[in-house]
């Protein structure tokens, strides 16, 4: 029939924008977490640390948990394993890594906060996390975490924990680099 | 709307070159290759429904039989959560939903007096590509490193990086199946709204066609997100994306925000017409109307929307946000509502009846009491605390073979039985009938109910082996399981039984049966309705 | 009924048999040993006896309607088919009962959420297939797998009282603190459940989740990995050991106290050179409990998914790479980095082993320096 059509137009349509709307899920998804802290993931850039307002009454501690993934035969670990701070006070955590290996590795740390919504009050003024690292064969370098607390953050957390884990991204790397010989192997 | 039902059938289709007004059917392999009769379509429909209801159960008397005793006795782990994973999709995709796709191929043209679906070739394809999908399926079983072995759920990164080399095989099965099912629900859609005699009003459609349409409805919204979740899933294993890979900036609790956005709906997909087909039959064998027909109407259109609303109530112990956990509890709670008052409509339709128990009365009754318990355990595993006691150990199992088999499953069961004599012109066997129903009522009871204490003492699901307090239970099980298995050999003899001969029906078939399906002869002759039925 | 008659027959026969040695199942969830465990189990008492009071009204009413309401007995059907006001009263009852059962519901998921005030805290991380524990604020870390032998899995021995619930190193917590539990994966999704505990929660990788508990009684409580992760789900169990606080710190002293001891042995066993027999013994042993499960116990791995190892291109052709693909891993497979997880005697014997077992016949026996030399990056 004839105005079978138009109908027929308006439920393909439906269904290609939900095909379109599964792969918006995902930007959604990340939208959702930045606003409710839904997964723990921290920002990805680097925060301004313009609102230093120092809320001395309070004491956050903060812990440090690093672990290089499965497949990462890096060393990785934070300088000390917790600190106390002030929410609005800007700190310095070093991590150290060492490559033990024979070969160049790249590395990826990919952080995760708990509970998920103190992620939302965890600022990263600087942090090596923002960028993949990479580290020659038997070499170690220091990398440094400048972050502050939120003095928003409410009431009920006293504990933030940051974990960093370390991914080989090696080969993602070195099919991103245009051909040359890499270092290693 | 019901003006245009008068004028004949589509010919703008331009690939439509070949009538559906013919009185003669070809004839052997060619009719059911080439038909675009619904008849021909739903037939197809159903049986394959019921090789692939074999196939898939063959896969779960494996399950059964590795897991009759502790201890690795006859597969590999590997090959065992195989099992579990194909049998899983293959009750899903193979069977349920297929068998659903049959019924509606059959009887909604002739529920609201139309000649034909409204897409008689598009039908065509729907069904054909369907063989396909399961065909590369279960040959991915015999590829190096086995089919896929991460459960129906197929959750990253279990799916991507850790699976094995058959996954773009899955991948492919699952896209084809979601065609065909989006293809199936168009067609329902389009030849609900467009087709309907003169006078067949939307508050008068049986509810076998509204719950279709609201089912054909949550198809076309949910199938392309799983389309796009395994589409993900292909991406992130073969051309290096990362959707659900930590180390590239993704996350693999998406995956299941996204799988259960699709998969939560889809088991409303798998309910909401069985609800109809119980609806059909209570007043039938009670004698009486339906009570409640608009309330029944407004409860399904509410469950389908609360689908939506659920997902993560399958993801409570992903490491949500309170308050995001709180929402979905809440959310699913509610569904409890609106199901409630369907059992409750169903129970007053029968109260002050006069009703009769023939074959499918019988699997109606059982599905409503069955159906509710694997209600209530829905609705114990909404309660987030507890569920973190349930969540993946065999309560959950005991719950969705509940809600799966002695809700949809003996719903289509029921439904065959109570249309098979329009279909074939003969009654089945009575007696034999009767016999099908017993054995399985009482297999399938010793089979999934031993599974709620099973779960509650703390087995987990889609293990191969477990600790030796599960043993007897294990045991128990799996009897039930094959004797399950063997019940449904009945069927087999009933359906060919009928096929063959009988007592001829009536048109009517039933004393108490309503309806324009109940009009057309026994057998229902290849085309109904070419001028359309009026409604009073 | 033949069928069902037969069940009967056999089923006393098969319940002798196969509960020879095993404890009784509880037929319901256990109450376990916490406060936040007792109130799960309360709720869930509660919810079940609702739906038990709703289901014997409804299936009462139904059930009373099949006995009265039949043809049979000549009745003539009503007429009635709807009532607005039923229709309300049943939709509005449920939603009373329900918000009833949201109340302490919601109460008991937010104590349960408050991961705030730990006195212990524990990494809990999952890879296939097994756990990792490891005591924030000190050295203390292990792996924790499973310790039930293969002969058992295989029905080659009898099973033990906690078959497929044992673990060769168990976690040990302190009874009346609360303890932290941080969950992570280093692979797939694995899920941490202690029953007893009330605890389960997933370890998605590169991700932490929180949970927390207070014990109440020592003892020991098994748990298993809950989330498909795999082939051998059934076989990475959980088992805690809750000692009291004079206890649990002893014990925890001990530990770290082997550790520093364990790791100045590894440093006095790079001088050593072990004889091959010895190797090839410990390596199997190794082997059967490490790699077995993929590459499977003849090396023939499973094509298509677990590499074989016998006649490998790899192990018969470059010793570097095989050394550094046990210890290292191989990123984005299976296979994981076991420099971490296996001593350097571990790690020799079962490179020695790969290299000489099913026809693999290099001759070399490979030695914990040469791991060692792999290990810090230098050539051989």
């Amino acid at each position: 029939m004839a105005q079978n059509k138009p109908l027929i137009g308006k439920l393909v349509l439906v269904t290609v924008a939900m095909f379109g709307f599964g792969f918006a899920l995902v930007p959604l998804y990340d939208v959702f977490c930045d606003i409710t802290g839904i997964n723990g993931k921290t920002a990805a850039v680097a925060a301004t640390a313009d609102n230093a307002v120092i809320d001395t009454s309070r004491q956050i501690t903060i812990e440090f948990l690093a672990r290089p993934n499965k497949d990462m035969p890096w060393v990785f670990k934070p300088e000390v394993f917790q600190m106390t701070v002030h929410p609005g006070e800007i700190h310095i955590m070093n991590y150290l890594a060492e490559n033990p290996t024979g070969r160049m590795i790249v590395g990826q740390a990919v952080p995760s906060v708990s509970p998920g919504q103190a992620a939302l009050y965890f600022h990263k003024i600087e942090c090596f996390c923002f960028t993949q690292q990479q580290l020659a064969a038997g070499k170690n370098m220091l990398m440094p975490l400048q972050f502050y607390v939120d003095p928003a953050l409410p009431a009920h957390f006293n504990t933030i924990t940051l974990n960093y884990t370390l991914y080989d991204v090696t080969q993602a790397w070195d099919a991103q680099q245009p051909p040359q010989d890499n270092i290693g192997e | 709307m019901s003006v245009v039902i008068t004028e004949p059938r589509d010919h703008d289709d331009q690939h439509d070159h070949d009538h559906e007004h013919h009185d003669h059917k070809p004839r052997g392999i060619k009719r059911w290759l080439y038909t675009t009769n619904h008849k021909d379509i739903g037939t197809m429909y159903l049986i394959f429904a019921l090789v692939m209801f074999f196939i898939g159960g063959a896969m779960a008397m494996v399950i059964r039989l590795e897991l009759f005793q502790p201890g690795m006795q006859f597969v590999e782990p590997h090959f065992f959560n195989q099992m579990t994973t194909v049998h899983g999709l293959i009750m899903v995709f193979g069977a349920v939903m297929p068998a659903f796709t049959g019924l509606a191929n059959w009887m909604i043209p002739m529920m609201i007096g139309a000649p034909d679906m409204a897409l008689p070739r598009m039908n065509n394809w729907s069904f054909w590509i369907l063989p396909f999908a399961f065909l590369i399926l279960l040959l991915s079983l015999f590829m190096p490193g086995g089919g896929p072995s991460f459960g129906w759920t197929f959750y990253a990164p279990l799916s991507t990086t850790y699976s094995s080399d058959s996954t773009a095989l899955f991948v492919f099965s699952v896209h084809i199946m979601g065609i065909s099912s989006i293809m199936g629900a168009i067609n329902v859609i389009v030849t609900i709204w467009n087709m309907r005699a003169p006078g067949m009003t939307w508050m008068k459609m049986p509810l076998f066609v509204w719950t279709w349409f609201i089912t054909a409805f949550l198809l076309i919204m949910v199938m392309p997100v799983l389309a796009g979740v395994v589409t993900m899933v292909l991406t992130d294993k073969y051309f290096g994306t990362s959707f659900f890979d930590a180390a590239g900036g993704g996350d693999p609790v998406l995956f299941q925000h996204i799988f259960w956005f699709f998969g939560h709906p889809e088991v409303y997909i798998m309910i909401l017409p069985a609800f109809g087909i119980v609806s059909a039959i209570i007043p039938t064998f009670a004698r009486k109307r339906l009570f409640g027909y608009a309330s029944m109407v407004y409860a399904t259109a509410s469950i389908a929307i609360l689908s939506f609303l659920v997902w993560a109530h399958h993801m409570f112990t992903t490491g949500m946000p309170v308050f995001a956990t709180l929402f979905f509890m809440y959310a699913t709670m509610l569904i409890a509502v609106p199901t409630g008052v369907k059992v409750f409509n169903w129970v007053a339709t029968m109260w002050r009846g006069a009703m009769t128990f023939e074959v499918p009365m019988m699997f109606a009754l059982a599905f409503i009491v069955l159906f509710t318990i694997g209600g209530f355990s829905g609705l114990m595993l909404a309660i987030t605390p507890a569920d973190f006691q349930y969540h993946d150990t065999y309560f959950v199992v005991a719950h969705f073979h509940y809600v799966l088999v002695t809700g949809a499953v003996f719903s289509i069961v029921a439904a065959v039985y109570y249309w098979l004599p329009k279909w074939t012109g003969n009654m089945y066997d009575e007696s034999l009938g009767q016999w099908h129903f017993w054995c399985s009522l009482i297999s399938v009871n010793l089979l999934f109910f031993p599974m709620h204490f099973v779960g509650l003492a703390g087995m987990p699901r889609r293990i191969p082996d477990y600790a030796l307090q599960f043993a007897d239970f294990n045991a128990f099980i799996s009897i039930g399981g094959f004797l399950f298995g063997l019940s449904q050999l009945i069927f087999v003899w009933v359906l060919i039984k009928c096929a063959r001969g009988g007592v001829k029906a009536t048109d009517q078939v039933w004393e108490g049966a309503e309806g324009l399906e109940w009009e057309v002869p026994s057998p229902a002759p290849y085309h109904t309705f070419e001028t359309p039925p009026v409604i009073k | 009924m033949a069928k069902t008659r037969s069940i009967r027959w056999s089923l006393p026969t098969l319940l002798l048999a196969a509960s020879a040695n095993a404890a009784a199942m509880p037929l319901n969830m256990t109450k376990g040993v916490t406060e936040i465990s007792r109130e799960v189990y309360n709720l869930h008492m509660t919810i079940f006896w609702i739906c038990c009071v709703i289901g014997a009204v409804v299936f009462g009413i139904m059930f009373v309607s099949i006995l009265l309401h039949r043809k049979a007995r000549g009745v003539q059907p009503a007429q009635f088919h709807e009532s607005t006001k039923v229709e309300i009263l049943w939709t509005a009852i449920p939603v009373v009962i329900l918000i009833g059962m949201a109340i302490p519901a919601t109460k008991t998921l937010i104590a349960m959420e408050d991961t705030s005030a730990a006195d212990v805290t524990v990494q809990v991380t999952g890879s296939q297939w097994k756990w990792h524990y490891k005591y924030l604020g000190s050295d203390l870390e292990y792996f924790s797998v499973l310790a039930t032998p293969r002969e058992q899995i295989n029905n080659r021995f009898p099973k033990g009282e906690n078959y497929l619930l044992e673990v060769d190193r168990p976690l040990v917590i302190p009874t009346g603190q609360k303890v932290r539990f941080l969950m992570t994966s280093d692979d797939v999704i694995h899920s941490w459940w202690v029953p007893a505990f009330a605890i389960k929660k997933d370890a998605n990788p590169g991700f932490i989740n929180e949970a927390w508990t207070r014990v109440d009684h020592p003892g020991v409580y098994r748990g298993q990995c809950a989330e498909l992760c795999g082939q051998d789900h059934a076989f990475m169990p959980i088992v805690v050991i809750a000692k009291t606080p004079e206890d649990y710190a002893a014990w925890k002293a001990t530990e770290e106290n082997r550790l520093a001891e364990e790791k100045a042995a590894e440093q006095e066993l790079l001088a050593m050179n072990m004889e091959m027999s010895d190797l090839m013994a410990n390596g199997e042993r190794t082997y059967i409990a490490y790699c077995a499960a993929c590459h499977q116990p003849n090396g023939a791995g499973l094509p298509g998914i677990f590499p074989a190892l016998a006649g490998s291109n790899l192990i018969l052709n470059d010793r570097r790479a095989h050394i550094d693909i046990i210890l290292n891993g191989k990123a984005g497979t299976s296979m994981q980095a076991f420099g971490r997880q296996l001593s350097l005697k571990e790690l020799a014997s079962v490179v020695t082993y790969t290299r000489n077992a099913w026809g693999n016949d290099t001759g070399d026996a490979v030695q914990a320096a040469d791991v060692y030399r792999v290990q810090q990056g230098e050539g051989e």
